[in-house]
């Protein structure tokens, strides 16, 4: 692949906007180190090549998946550099929270930059609001460290139901099912980190949320599914002990089940 | 490595698969023929011995090429951790790290177990494989082994992905590829405490997607069986 070849391709405007994020980004250190500015263009080239291959747009149906994961993004990031800024991470913690959050911040530059090039229109950038209308107490004050790894947890396995239920959407086009592929299993490690880190098993036991929020309990509906494959399926207790069954297969969400989740914390 | 020539094997023979494995990269062994007779079910303990190239199993092609190749993916991740659970690294570790590879042990038979079922018939035999470079008495070993196989899993179903045509397959792939994520994070996390992707994940966070000829290569040595995976599709 020629990186400059496909980067040349891009909106010269584009190009410099997700240049200039990264380079925000970068400039405030959290991702000091662990950026490889030489190895941008040729992840970013991948979806532009994709994109461009096809006539320069991308069906309505896939932009309306990279739309839908884009506003998730949104949350994500926001929330992680929210909680970066305002000094609730104590400073043990914060080397997951900051790859954690430079992640983010990358997944929604991507988006951006799929979206862009294929010929849609961004999504709009909500405006978050992280209590939920007051549901709960708010997570960047430092009390309520808590509040603010629960509520990570809680969007890291949204996330990775949300990407996994529209894989199926995205099999017309390889190279945005693989990149959609690439970004849902470490939005998976950031779910066992932070599980982990709460004390949580990495992996989901049955449809137990571990949050004290019945609001969340739609984040872990169905995760205690034990029938795998195509219908009728296959039990799968047989083969292990039972709570195993449940935590070897994540689950799926509908993008209905994931707005709805998500539209809690959205200022209308 | 269990490999070995067959009895009677010429040096021409043992030429000619060294150049097919070079030539052919898919053709993973030149000499791990004597599971396959097992497996295949054509030779028994006397040792009667196949002709050249009857000991390979093959994936086949297709969704089920693919999902053969998951099989022995989740052959080769249950083998290991069954082992782990058997050394003596895992018999004094913490609680808290018994717990986690257990549950990484059961998990990865659940999915063996699993593809096994809904291959049927289709399904490859068991595989040999080995794990005499890893040292079952050896924190660092161990976890180090378990780090690349739960690496090297994820970036496997990220490749594969885009290989299989019918939903359910992929939908499939998907729920067992971020467990295996899941099981990745939590053995870096023992390794280096915070370290859950480390630069396994790039600039653009996005994790590995590597073709079945990249990860069955980087498995190699750890499987015994020949694989022939010549018919699976590549894009």
């Amino acid at each position: 692949m020629k990186d400059t070849t496909i980067f040349g391709s891009l909106d010269p405007e584009l190009t410099e906007r997700v240049l200039s994020r990264r380079n925000a980004v970068a400039e405030t250190g959290k991702m000091a180190g662990v950026l490889a500015v030489a190895s941008m263009p040729v992840a970013f080239g991948l979806l532009a090549k994709s994109a461009f291959a096809q006539g320069t747009t991308l069906p309505a149906d896939i932009l309306a998946v990279l739309n839908f994961a884009l506003t998730l993004e949104y949350l994500e990031d926001d929330f992680y550099q929210a909680g970066i800024d305002s000094g609730v991470i104590p400073a043990q913690d914060l080397p997951i929270f900051d790859s954690i959050s430079a992640h983010e911040s990358a997944h929604v530059a991507l988006l951006e930059g799929a979206i862009t090039t294929g010929g849609g229109t961004l999504a709009p950038h909500p405006t978050f609001d992280f209590t939920a209308n007051g549901l709960l107490p708010d997570p960047f004050v430092s009390p309520n460290y808590p509040i603010f790894q629960a509520l990570s947890q809680g969007f890291e396995d949204t996330g990775v139901r949300a990407y996994k239920g529209q894989a199926g959407a995205l099999m017309s086009n390889d190279a945005i099912l693989t990149t959609a592929l690439q970004i849902h299993s470490v939005e998976a490690r950031h779910a066992s980190a932070v599980r982990r880190l709460r004390g949580q098993k990495g992996w989901i036991t049955g449809n137990v949320s571990g949050i004290e929020v019945p609001e969340f309990d739609p984040i872990y509906a169905g995760e205690e599914n034990t029938t795998q494959g195509a219908a009728p399926g296959i039990n799968t207790t047989p083969f292990g002990p039972a709570q195993s069954a449940s935590e070897a297969f994540d689950e799926p969400l509908t993008m209905e089940q994931v707005n709805t989740i998500a539209r809690l914390f959205i200022v209308p | 490595m269990a490999t070995r020539l067959l009895e009677g094997e010429g040096e021409l023979n043992f030429l000619d698969r060294l150049a097919r494995t070079t030539g052919r990269r898919t053709f993973l062994h030149w000499a791990g023929l004597t599971i396959g007779v097992v497996a295949l079910g054509c030779g028994d303990d006397n040792g009667t011995e196949p002709p050249p190239g009857d000991g390979e199993v093959n994936l086949g092609s297709g969704d089920t090429g693919i999902l053969n190749y998951a099989y022995a993916l989740e052959q080769l991740e249950a083998a290991f951790y069954t082992q782990v659970l058997l050394g003596a690294y895992f018999t004094g570790a913490p609680a808290g790290e018994k717990e986690i590879l257990t549950d990484i042990k059961n998990h990865e038979v659940i999915h063996r177990e699993f593809l096994k079922a809904a291959l049927g018939a289709a399904a490859i035999a068991n595989l040999e494989v080995t794990f005499a470079t890893v040292d079952m008495a050896n924190r660092t070993q161990v976890l180090g082994a378990a780090r690349t196989f739960e690496d090297l899993g994820v970036s496997a179903y990220n490749g594969a992905g885009k290989l299989l045509t019918v939903a359910d397959n992929l939908l499939t792939a998907g729920k067992i590829v971020s467990v295996e994520a899941r099981h990745a994070a939590a053995i870096r996390d023992l390794i280096v405490p915070f370290s859950f992707a480390g630069d396994v994940v790039d600039a653009m966070g996005l994790d590995k997607a590597n073709t079945p000829t990249a990860v069955l290569t980087a498995a190699d040595s750890f499987i015994t069986t020949t694989i022939n995976a010549s018919q699976l599709p590549t894009a």
